[in-house]
């Protein structure tokens, strides 16, 4: 089968499309769907830019085709703030300065936060450890790694479920 | 950039996969595990199926499970679940820490072991691991099953001893046990790649070594075990000393293989790395038994 009909679930909300084999999922949340948070960046695995939450998990979406995110859970930089409300991780970035242009930053924060996941309280190398997959061309990398680090503090002091 | 246009199909179980493949036998048939190599592939055009069949469904191909002696990693676990998995830490931790190394967190969200051995990346950290921790490969095929020993599996350069219609269904690691291991990495500062890994295994009794397993990728076209390395260290006592010595075999048995070059490092300089990384990932291997 070369045409798909498939479901995905971003951002809690339910989508429906008829997509080809062969469409990417970066391309079809962005020029389909509209989350235009996600992006483009090598498109070849490497820049991290178009990073998203898969079944929760940060993997970059121009590497997956659309027909296998079918039914998934699929969470982008757009569902980090809840009902006006900088997620810690945005507010932190904001605060650290930790970005310039902002091209990369939904990619970074959203690689972020599945290493704080894992990391709790990670040192500062291991946060840049964790960051390998992500590029920022304005090379502002010591502010996102202050970014991060300050959100993991935030992330310590709320509830598990206030933080998710 | 986009992949040429191909049909796409699901299956559930192993004898669907199968019963996909023969009916769609006269095209170009590859399977779909993490996609990790694969998609970058088909998007630059260096492979183009007419037919992918996803794996992602199958469940006999997921599961880490320990037995007595070994440990079971299903060929569709992805490299993150495999690092982070107590099992695998304890019984096969030279694979856990390879597995750890490979590209990026999310790369490792995706990427499947069986996928990376099935492709068989000369500059990729499993397969070593694979040779110094000693595996079963668990096959199967439409004409049924099989298995291959770690060292009948990699062949050459992105070539392996599975058939065309055959897939990797499970890997069975030997449990370490009162062993000790150590992989080693040294990366391309610009692609992430080993440009050498080096995996060790060691067994000692009293102080002195009664197996070695030492292997590399990264520097040559397809991992190899560096038998002069082995040899050396069988017998002698588990010390610095000994590693230095030892590596002094590491280019035995080298010319048939083919040290990498290009444009990051001359084949000189991989087989420098080579003896550099045989000595420094054997001492990593002897401090893990002390601690």
């Amino acid at each position: 089968m070369s045409e798909h009909e498939i479901t995905l679930v971003v951002n809690d909300t339910e989508h429906k499309l008829v997509i080809e084999s062969r469409r990417l999922l970066i391309h079809a949340l962005r020029d389909e769907l509209g989350y235009t948070g996600p992006n483009v960046g090598c498109e070849s695995s490497l820049c991290g830019a178009c990073t998203i939450h898969f079944n929760g998990a940060a993997v970059k979406s121009c590497t997956i085709l659309a027909v296998q995110a079918n039914n998934a859970d699929i969470t982008t930089v757009e569902g980090l703030a809840k009902n006006g409300i900088l997620h810690p991780i945005q507010a932190s970035f904001q605060e650290e300065h930790g970005l310039q242009c902002g091209y990369c930053t939904p990619g970074m924060m959203m690689t972020g936060l599945d290493f704080l996941k894992h990391h709790p309280d990670p040192s500062r190398e291991e946060i840049r450890e964790g960051l390998e997959g992500n590029l920022c061309r304005c090379t502002g990398y010591h502010n996102i790694v202050n970014a991060i680090e300050s959100t993991a503090k935030k992330l310590a002091s709320v509830t598990p479920t206030e933080a998710a | 950039m986009y992949p040429n246009r191909f049909d796409y199909y699901q299956a559930n179980t192993l004898s669907e996969l199968f019963d996909l493949m023969s009916e769609n036998g006269d095209g170009m048939v590859e399977y779909l595990a993490g996609g990790h190599s694969l998609i970058p592939m088909m998007k630059t055009g260096l492979a183009a199926p007419d037919v992918l069949i996803d794996l992602k469904n199958i469940d006999e191909l997921r599961g880490i499970e320990q037995n007595d002696t070994t440990t079971c990693i299903g060929a569709m676990e992805c490299y993150a679940d495999i690092s982070k998995s107590p099992i695998v830490k304890t019984n096969c931790p030279v694979l856990a820490e390879a597995v750890g190394l490979v590209g990026d967190i999310q790369v490792r969200n995706r990427g499947t072991l069986g996928g990376n051995l099935a492709h068989n990346d000369p500059a990729s950290d499993p397969p070593a691991a694979i040779l110094a921790s000693q595996a079963t490969l668990h096959v199967q095929g439409p004409n049924g099953k099989r298995i291959i020993q770690q060292d009948d599996f990699f062949t050459g350069l992105y070539e392996t001893s599975l058939e065309e219609d055959e897939i990797l269904t499970k890997i069975e690691v030997k449990n370490i046990g009162e062993g000790v291991g150590a992989y080693l990495k040294k990366p391309s500062p610009s692609s992430g790649y080993a440009m050498i890994g080096t995996a060790v295994v060691l067994h000692t009794k009293n102080g002195t070594i009664e197996d070695a397993r030492v292997a590399v990728i990264g520097a040559v076209d397809h991992a190899t075990r560096l038998n002069g390395v082995e040899d050396a260290l069988i017998g002698s006592p588990a010390t610095h000393e000994s590693a230095i010595t030892a590596a002094e075999h590491a280019l035995e048995g080298i010319e048939d293989y083919m040290v990498m070059e290009d444009l990051q490092a001359s084949a000189e300089y991989r087989e420098h790395l080579i003896k550099v990384h045989a000595k420094r990932a054997t001492m990593a291997a002897i401090d893990n038994l002390k601690n």
